[in-house]
């Protein structure tokens, strides 16, 4: 038996930002989202995919059983990536049902609002300390490399437990396994480095528990009669870094240019520090640095809209593009952060919902609460024009943020 | 209004504790939803229905 052809591909998937627009999706979203919301496209990865443009839609569709993330997670973007690979045992993020629901009960524990508020004042000393050495140091201040990376990979070092006189090596390698300047055979030894430095703290927290998240999380598996293997926490582990670390990083820099580049409400945020929650909710919707959406293997048909999406085809939602999806979010091209923006999807919908969301809230809030309030006169060292920004990586940002600031008189 | 959730979809993200703490919180020991109040007052109920507007798992339901 021969199933009816899916609608045939309208256009490419869309990759390329606007010239001079480097804080809005690339360019095709808006025109989908009103003639096409549920497209088929040609990849990058020259695969087919529905790609799903609109608010409700994306929202609708990734809480729909039916769907797999069992898949790479760039696997519609990138070409080089095997398509025909499943997840990795032991992810949480490539993994589907009960095994994702047990790997997902074994951690959520440790990112409770209760408990990711209990590290506000580790993670505001680490804000201070880094803007002190800023403003002490003589060197040109590159907010990427000197604030944005080593706060949330500090915070990664605390949570995983991490020892002190190890924090410095852990820091470089995750600093350059994150940065798109390096040689692909520097990127790779870094790789395995950080691998073997995880694959070590994972063996010694098993023979030496501490009291930190991986300590735990190998108790708690214990407890449940199902333990976890060492490939399995390393697997854990290194998702947490990569998820944590990343994604806040290029949400603290990326953030800071919108607002420099706003200063009607930059203004707004100085002279209103309550605001800062909702601009941060804002800043999350607007930006929407998970670029490439999510990609999804669909394994049971889900009728959508006028469309059935069948068994066996891809599926990317655009997170980026439902953040901008106007009957939701009026105006919802410009950054406004008095709205009310906290049903945004810049952390997913659905089972996978990033489990990491009240962590990089609280580090954001206190990064904005402490950056324009010790560095008022904060601005870019370089023209705007000659930021050079990620636009090939799984989390978009600005690659490297020089700023300078008037010296106190 | 009255609040009902199913526990079992729960996801922990922890969205309805931001959205509604005071009927709203989470278990320490698994991160899991639990129900402070099944009837807030009238003064909740904006907040509840965010709760259940931004649950990612769908597991919040109000019957008003």
């Amino acid at each position: 038996m021969t199933e009816a052809p899916s609608k045939p591909t309208s256009g490419s998937f869309p990759t390329t930002r606007a010239e001079g627009c480097p804080f809005d999706p690339a360019v095709g979203y808006t025109e989908l989202r009103e003639k096409d919301p549920i497209a088929r496209v040609e990849c990058p990865a020259g695969i087919d995919a529905w790609l799903v443009t609109r608010y409700d839609d994306v929202r609708t569709v990734l809480s729909s059983p039916g769907l797999s993330s069992a898949v790479p997670v760039m696997g519609h973007a990138n070409s080089e990536v095997d398509l025909t690979q499943a997840g990795t045992p032991g992810s949480i993020i490539q993994s589907d049902g009960e095994a994702h629901s047990r790997l997902r009960r074994l951690l959520t524990s440790e990112f409770t609002v209760k408990r990711i508020q209990a590290l506000r004042p580790y993670i505001q000393q680490l804000i201070d300390d880094h803007i002190d050495a800023m403003l002490a140091s003589d060197e040109p201040a590159d907010l990427v490399r000197d604030f944005a990376l080593p706060i949330p990979s500090l915070v990664i070092c605390e949570l995983l437990g991490v020892a002190y006189e190890d924090r410095d090596q852990f820091q470089r390698q995750s600093a350059i396994l994150t940065s798109v300047d390096v040689a692909p055979e520097v990127s790779a030894q870094a790789n395995g480095e950080i691998q073997q430095f995880v694959a070590q703290l994972v063996v010694s927290k098993m023979q030496a528990p501490t009291d930190d998240l991986i300590s735990r999380l190998i108790t708690r598996a214990n407890e449940s009669g199902q333990p976890l293997s060492v490939q399995e926490l390393v697997v854990l582990a290194l998702s947490l870094l990569v998820a944590g670390h990343e994604t806040t990083a290029n949400m603290i820099a990326l953030s800071t240019v919108a607002l420099l580049r706003n200063p009607d409400q930059l203004e707004e945020l100085r002279a209103n520090p309550d605001l800062v929650p909702s601009a941060v909710e804002e800043m999350l919707r607007y930006l929407s640095v998970v670029q490439f959406g999510l990609f999804r293997a669909i394994t049971e048909d889900i009728p959508l809209g006028d469309e059935t999406l069948r068994a066996g085809e891809w599926l990317v939602t655009s997170l980026a593009s439902g953040n901008r999806d106007t009957s939701v979010f009026p105006d919802a091209d410009s950054l406004d952060l008095k709205r009310k923006a906290s049903a945004h999807l810049a952390f997913g919908y659905g089972a996978h919902q990033c489990l990491g969301q009240q962590l990089a809230r609280v580090e954001l809030q206190q990064v904005f609460s402490t950056l324009f309030t010790r560095i008022p006169t904060l601005r870019l060292a370089v023209p705007f024009e000659d930021l050079k920004f990620k636009d090939n990586t799984l989390v978009y940002g600005v690659r490297s943020l020089p700023v300078a600031w008037d010296a106190r008189t | 209004m009255r609040v009902s959730i199913d526990e079992d979809g729960c996801v922990g993200a922890g969205q309805c504790v931001l959205a509604a703490p005071d009927v709203f919180d989470q278990r320490d020991e698994d991160g899991i939803v639990v129900l402070l109040d099944k009837e807030p007052g009238e003064h909740l109920h904006e907040a509840t229905r965010e709760a259940a507007l931004l649950c990612p798992a769908l597991v919040i339901h109000l019957a008003e």
